[in-house]
């Protein structure tokens, strides 16, 4: 009886995780098909993965979507991170309002929050482009990093702080050698998750968007209407194998390194 | 630290959220209840009544529910699984689970075009069976489909963290207390994960409700939810006091609906204040 | 990252859950504040040109696939000016982009109707011929045709001309043992349920069912558009999809065994299955179909209107049109480029039709005006819910 539960709870896992893992396994394995044909195998290639490296619109929007998810990480995990601490210091009416207009962007469906700001900017003559897509990012990251610091800036103790200055440090000095390095898991983490949550976005980056420029997201949305090409699918696997192996660093290379240590 | 100038250090940061949340929420405000000559008027609001915008609305809030429910039934299973084997936080199974969240949804959106096609995978495959062909893209079961699978991670991962969040013992004392597994499961272990069903309900059912894109990378413009009216009311027909209106309605919908949801884990809050 | 995971959750959910008080405040707040600024009568000035750094840059706007992308290369070599190619994939995404001015163009290739529109609605400014001496390369015929949306050729350069037809898949129809299509009402078969690709644009999708009826495709009587409405909801059932730049391959993949879709694109698909065995063609329905000019245009706030008119004069020019044509496979007005080209490709009357037998059942599309496309929208929308 025991034996047969078990057998039964492994069958769903591997359920499940086929009905996770197929369509990504059929993107990879699509990837190095020489036809394009999706029914049928007609021979191993790499050509896809070279005309995906010599396409100059997939090359651009890899590489905008790079760095608009670094560098509206970066300004959001600053700007949060900061404020974090200011909102912290608060009275208590002021630090609710500013918190739940905080909320606001996490509460709407992304589809509002893009709309509102397209409309924003087009109200206020601001062009559409590069700089929208990045300023809609760093509004919808800053929820995430203030989220991820709040905690740690509850946490961390308010003498250290003092104790610095009284010590003799410069309230600059203090803050890098004393606060900060309380607060670092934290930050961190709101970066990654302001990262990731950047790289994945398409609802916000498509009504924000301006001329000629793409995302991975919004590139994908306008082949897929026009019809897909193979390069799409080495440019998943790509992707998928970038994620993994970002992911395995981030939750295992601190264990192992320990493990190591032992 | 607790110094009155450090509440300064968010000024940039308030100056960002009024220029970048409220003001844009105000335009689109002030556009969803002005017509096009800048007049006040409610009618881009009552928009919602005409059947065009009605029966879109309907049909996703039916496809979101119906993708929720089925990302919990198919996750809930799951977590109780990974719970009774007691698979860590850290345990690499339960990183297989989370690691397609992180991956682009277009493009697992993408991979589902792919398997459904009519010249697609899964058709590939029946042909090489000698079965028929079955007609599986472009239909409401496909964006359903499509919606479950870009969404379930988002169901597991906080129903996996509320399930094992419960103290083993608790459980055992049901069971020593003679409850079947069945009502140990209803009387104990349901009401203890509501916080986790909570946020998994809440994590799928708003985009799902709110989603364009699925419906029409998966559903051929045949199935027009809500999310597509909107779009195209702002992307084709601009017409942005009506995109407006919808939207502000489409909002007042996602705010009731968590309410809703909220009511429960309320109740659920008072509930484990008298058993513990 | 996994502790992010776990308190991330519980924290959004708590913000979804527990903050919405607060939040329900702020909009209440926010919606009383936007009254009060209706009441008091807040205007918009007129949209300005908006600065830009970028000095050597031309924006172009046009249709998917719609160039040799080795053309713009070629035009970036020879001028030394920077091109930024963009792209819409339909006539209805664009018009609202130009019109807000959120982006900024200097040249744009739309069709005849949508040209009509943005000149009664002041969008565009006059091209100067003096910078264009290739025009004398486009057909005087083309040149008079156009006049139609365009009176006295003030303000747009024929680019490309064509019908609108049925491609169709002769071996999958034969397989169902339907016969070829002829006319538009044969897409109302039951026998071809999702075997039908429809254009997913309000003007071609009624164009079908009005033609169908024998009606005008610029018809603004609304029991004519009940009727073509109630069509299209009849039709909605076997339709497999409404797409619009997916047709093509579509049909080249063998998706479906019909689709609706530009007389250009004929040339293409059948260049693709030259190897196979899969015979599709092309045909223009009996009852007459629509008859399209696709042109360059500069829009009124371009920032670089000497720019965009050496873009024009650029391709123009026989060799370029030649080249162009032979990678979109649109039916070019360039004469200067017909001389250039396989008598093969002349000789194809899906390609090059006799415009003068076209002209006896077909149409242009006109701009309607506001209330016009409200008529045609709002039953568009009624179809795509239902």
């Amino acid at each position: 009886m025991e034996k047969m539960k078990k057998a039964l709870s492994n069958c769903y896992l591997s359920l499940i995780v086929l009905f996770m893992y197929a369509p990504i396994a059929t993107l990879v394995v699509l990837s190095f098909n020489s036809g394009r044909s999706r029914a049928k195998w007609s021979g191993f290639t790499t050509d896809w993965y070279l005309e995906m490296l010599a396409d100059d619109t997939i090359m651009a929007a890899l590489r905008n979507t790079l760095i608009i998810a670094f560098l509206s990480a970066l300004i959001a995990t600053i700007l949060g991170t900061l404020a974090a601490i200011g909102i912290n210091n608060m009275k208590s009416w002021s630090r609710n309002t500013v918190m739940s207009i905080t909320n606001i962007p996490m509460l709407n469906a992304d589809i509002v929050t893009g709309i509102s700001l397209m409309l924003c900017f087009i109200a206020f003559k601001i062009s559409l482009g590069f700089h929208t897509i990045l300023i809609a990012h760093i509004t919808f990251n800053l929820p995430y990093v203030i989220l991820s610091v709040m905690p740690k800036v509850r946490q961390s103790s308010k003498d250290t702080y003092e104790a610095a200055l009284d010590l003799g440090a410069t309230p600059i000095q203090a803050f890098f050698k004393v606060v900060l390095p309380e607060l670092m898991p934290g930050v961190t983490s709101g970066f990654m998750l302001a990262f990731t949550m950047s790289l994945d976005d398409f609802i916000i980056t498509h009504f924000t968007r301006g001329a000629g420029i793409d995302t991975i997201s919004t590139l994908v949305y306008s082949q897929v209407r026009k019809g897909i090409s193979p390069t799409m699918y080495a440019l998943s696997t790509v992707i998928f194998l970038t994620v993994f192996i970002v992911l395995m660093i981030g939750n295992y290379a601190p264990e192992w390194l320990s493990r190591r240590k032992k | 630290m607790k110094s009155k100038s450090s509440r300064y250090l968010a000024m940039p940061y308030i100056i960002w959220i009024v220029g970048f949340i409220v003001i844009p929420l105000l335009t689109i405000v002030y556009y969803g209840f002005t017509d096009p000559n800048h007049a006040f008027t409610l009618g881009n609001l009552a928009e919602i009544l005409v059947w065009e915008n009605y029966r879109p609305l309907y049909r996703a809030m039916l496809l979101a529910a119906s993708c929720t429910a089925i990302c919990f039934l198919l996750a809930f299973p799951l977590a109780m699984i990974l719970r009774e084997h007691k698979v860590g936080r850290g345990s690499i199974i339960v990183f297989i689970f989370i690691l397609p969240m992180w991956m682009n949804s277009l493009l697992r959106i993408l991979a589902w075009q792919t398997l459904l096609e009519r010249k697609g995978v899964i058709n590939g495959m029946l042909t090489a069976l000698h079965l028929p062909e079955q007609h599986l893209i472009n239909t409401t079961a496909a964006v359903l489909i499509g919606m479950v699978y870009d969404f379930l991670p988002f169901m597991i991962l906080p129903l996996y963290n509320a399930l094992m969040k419960i103290d083993d013992n608790t459980v055992n004392a049901a069971y020593d207390l003679g409850a079947s597994f069945w009502q140990t499961l209803t009387k104990i272990i349901l009401p203890l994960s509501v916080p986790g069903i909570v946020s998994g309900v809440t994590m799928v059912f708003v985009p799902a409700l709110t989603t364009f894109a699925i419906s029409n990378m998966l559903g051929g413009g045949k199935i027009y939810l809500i999310g597509n009216v909107i779009e195209q009311e702002f992307m084709q027909d601009s017409d942005w006091n009506q995109g407006s209106g919808l939207s502000l309605v489409l909002m007042i919908f996602v705010i009731v609906s968590m309410l809703f949801v909220n009511h429960f884990d309320d109740k659920s809050d008072t509930r484990r204040g008298g058993i513990m | 990252m996994k502790r992010l995971d776990c308190e991330m959750f519980h924290a959004i959910r708590k913000i979804r859950t527990r903050r919405l008080p607060a939040a329900v405040l702020a909009l209440t707040v926010a919606a009383a504040v936007a009254a009060v600024a209706v009441g008091c009568g807040t205007t918009e000035k007129d949209i300005e040109k908006i600065p830009t750094p970028a000095k050597d840059t031309l924006y172009v706007y046009n249709a998917g696939e719609y160039i040799d992308p080795e053309l713009i290369d070629q035009f970036e070599e020879e001028t030394g000016i920077n091109v930024v190619y963009d792209v819409f994939e339909t006539l209805e995404e664009m018009y609202p982009v130009i019109e807000a001015g959120g982006v900024v163009y200097d040249c744009v290739c739309p069709s005849d109707y949508m040209i009509e529109k943005m000149i009664k609605n002041n969008l565009l400014q006059e091209v100067d011929y003096d910078n264009i001496p290739n025009i004398k390369y486009i057909g005087e015929d083309y040149m008079k045709m156009a006049s139609e949306f365009d009176p006295g050729n003030k303000y747009a350069v024929p680019y490309t001309w064509g019908t609108v037809g049925i491609l169709y898949n002769e071996g999958m129809l034969d397989e169902l043992g339907i016969p070829y299509p002829t006319k538009w009402s044969d897409l109302w078969n039951p026998a071809l349920k999702n075997e039908i690709l429809m254009q997913d644009s309000v003007r071609d999708a009624f164009m079908v069912a009005l033609k169908k009826n024998g009606y005008s495709c610029n018809t603004e009587d609304p029991e004519e558009l009940d009727t073509a409405m109630k069509d299209l909801i009849d039709q909605k059932p076997i339709v497999q999809a409404y797409v619009v730049d997916q047709v093509r391959d579509k049909m080249i993949g063998e998706e479906a065994a019909i689709g609706v879709i530009y007389s250009g694109e004929i040339l293409y698909v059948q260049d693709e299955l030259a190897d196979t065995d899969v015979r599709i063609d092309y045909v223009v329905p009996e009852e007459g179909t629509n008859l399209w000019i696709d042109a360059w245009v500069i829009p009124k706030n371009a920032r670089n209107k000497k720019y965009a008119e050496q873009w024009i004069n650029f391709l123009c020019r026989p060799d370029v049109a030649a080249k162009n044509f032979e990678y979109i496979t649109y039916s070019t007005p360039n004469t200067g480029a017909l001389e250039l080209l396989d008598q093969e490709y002349l000789d194809n009357e899906d390609v090059f039709p006799d415009t003068k037998k076209l002209l006896e059942t077909c149409e242009f599309y006109h701009f309607l005006g506001q209330e016009g496309d409200a008529l045609y929208n709002n039953r568009w929308k009624t179809v795509k819910s239902s």
